[in-house]
């Protein structure tokens, strides 16, 4: 009876992952058969043509890597620099605590919410109006507490022997700082800053109201231009326009496309942390 | 010690998230505060209707808040069986080189982004929905349900895996010198020993949830009604934030009505939050 009963969990155990496995299995290999119908070189490198209904989705692929490494601008030294503070020279006490909280918070914010906060504030406040400067800083504000997780994870794991060695030397704390720890935690670092683009690249909610739009016939000239977005593109080919037999398949390949970019991206995170695990030695 | 100009600015730099977070807040405030003066906060909150464009206008988010709950709550049913299921399996049964199959794969799903989910809610779950349960329209709560608790599966999976793998190996001992069975010794001892890890793990679960936007956009189905059937179509906060920000006037009642309803979401994944970083600083302890 016992023996039984562990097989059935056992059996349940394996069901559930059976299951998640068959979702996203089914979600990649759906999207890749239906996608790659469109996809070609031509489609990646034309402008959308007759309102959306032919045509590729360069000025979308553009408008993505555009946002995306604006966000990662913003948020990476910033994320770095408190991660820095955080790690090495706080002391503990009530800043600390409040700023973990905030930290926290911050990151469980619903993405339409900072949607709202980029559109109150960038777009109209500061009057940068919808355009990629809006879109990358609100991007950037979101992806803030991965990037602070992962750097101070990537900090934390650099052995203390390395911190007294460099003080031993007569090192001051900043030139530790610069010359032992962060070239030491940098493959960690990295790992979090491409995972954080991989991020903002998919999101679609804080630049509904912030930098996209949905047609556009010209490349962006400054920071200042509305752009054409992945994501948004996307959604805006399913819910807007009016030849949905034309749009799908559209869809279809953006999705693909949008897919291929996340996954390569996450990708060649993973592999930069296992190179770095292989390659250390302490 | 003397420190330079840019150790002097660090815990400024490290502040930031909190400026931001104390911005958020008083965007909301400002912004959404001023519907109070069209209608009551009671009503607000707790009328039936939702009819921003009518004359004259009914601003009742009530089957909002009821939309978001419902798709929440069968969201997280779905994706608690399957996440710890997961989760233990991963831990528990796989071995080395099957975790290093898993963990990456887990960690993919989560990289998938909303849109994606959402589109693939649209084309493939929808009219099999649709066909299956012989209904008007597949983008129902159900639809919603199913694509959301799939997509917070990684998320819970990933961090209940975290706590169940940081139960030490003494416990495990301990069962079985007791004579218990491996699946005696998981559910027993190793579980319980995780659980608050795990409770942490479904409230994270539970916020990304509530918060999330595009897919509900997209697959929820949009209609404003009180839900009273699972495969009626919904539409949670998000999603009507998301729909109708483009069309409300800026300053108008629907404005400051949609940065209230922002305000509501806000103020209940804060409460989520907190209670995770409740829970975990007592587990510190």
């Amino acid at each position: 009876m016992r023996k039984f009963k562990q097989k059935f969990g056992f059996t349940l155990l394996r069901i559930s992952v059976a299951i998640v496995f068959l979702s996203l299995l089914s979600l990649v290999v759906f999207i890749c058969l239906k996608g790659f119908k469109v996809l070609n070189l031509s489609f990646l490198l034309e402008f959308p043509r007759r309102g959306m209904t032919k045509g590729g989705i360069f000025p979308a692929i553009v408008g993505t890597f555009l946002l995306s490494t604006g966000a990662i601008l913003f948020a990476l030294p910033l994320g770095i620099l408190a991660a820095i503070y955080l790690k090495e020279y706080a002391k503990g006490g009530k800043l600390v605590r409040m700023i973990r909280i905030g930290i926290n918070n911050l990151a469980g914010v619903p993405s339409v919410v900072f949607g709202l906060f980029g559109l109150t504030i960038f777009v109209k406040l500061l009057g940068f109006g919808v355009s990629i400067l809006s879109g990358s800083l609100t991007l950037g504000i979101l992806i803030l507490p991965m990037i602070i997780r992962t750097s101070e994870e990537a900090i934390s794991s650099v052995p203390s022997s390395f911190k007294e060695a460099s003080f031993a030397l007569g090192a001051t704390k900043w030139q530790t700082m610069r010359k032992v720890i962060l070239p030491t935690a940098l493959p960690g670092i990295l790992t979090g800053a491409i995972l954080s683009i991989g991020r903002a690249a998919g999101e679609t909610a804080p630049i509904l109201f912030t930098a996209a739009t949905f047609y556009t016939r010209h490349l962006p000239k400054s920071v200042f231009d509305e752009i054409m977005v992945l994501p948004y593109h996307i959604y805006a080919l399913m819910t807007e326009g009016t030849k949905p037999e034309l749009q799908v398949p559209i869809a279809y390949g953006t999705a693909l496309v949008l897919l291929l970019l996340v996954f390569i991206i996450n990708f060649v995170a993973i592999i930069i942390r296992a190179r770095a695990r292989r390659k250390r030695k302490w | 010690m003397k420190k330079n100009f840019i150790e002097k600015l660090l815990p400024i730099f490290a502040s930031l998230s909190c400026l931001f977070l104390f911005g958020i807040i008083l965007t909301l405030f400002i912004e959404g505060l001023p519907i109070f003066k069209t209608v009551g906060f009671f009503e607000f909150i707790f009328s039936k209707s939702w009819h921003p464009t009518y004359e004259p206008p009914e601003f009742g988010i009530l089957p909002l808040i009821l939309s978001s709950l419902w798709v929440t709550v069968f969201a997280l049913v779905i994706a608690i069986p399957l996440s710890l299921g997961s989760a233990i399996y991963i831990s528990e049964l796989a071995s080395p080189r099957m975790k290093e199959i898993l963990k990456p794969i887990i960690e993919l799903l989560a990289g998938i982004p909303s849109v994606v989910y959402g589109f693939f809610g649209m084309v493939f779950l929808a009219p099999l929905v649709q066909k299956i349960f012989n209904l008007p329209t597949g983008l129902t709560c159900f639809t919603a349900s199913v694509i959301l608790g799939i997509m917070v599966v990684p998320t819970i999976t990933s961090l209940a895996e975290d706590a169940i793998s940081a139960i030490s190996k003494d416990t495990r001992e301990a069962s079985f010198a007791l004579g218990a069975t491996k699946w005696e010794t998981i559910t027993r001892a190793v579980v319980p020993a995780a659980s608050s890890g795990i409770v942490t793990a479904i409230i994270l679960g539970m916020g990304r949830a509530a918060g999330e936007t595009m897919t509900v956009l997209m697959v929820a189905g949009g209609a404003t009604m009180i839900p009273k059937s699972l495969f009626q179509p919904v539409r949670p906060m998000t999603a009507t934030i998301a729909a109708e920000m483009g069309e409300a006037p800026m300053g108008s009642a629907h404005y400051h009505a949609l940065f209230a309803i922002a305000l509501v979401l806000f103020f209940l994944t804060l409460i989520l939050n907190l209670l995770v970083d409740w829970l975990s600083s007592r587990r510190k302890r």
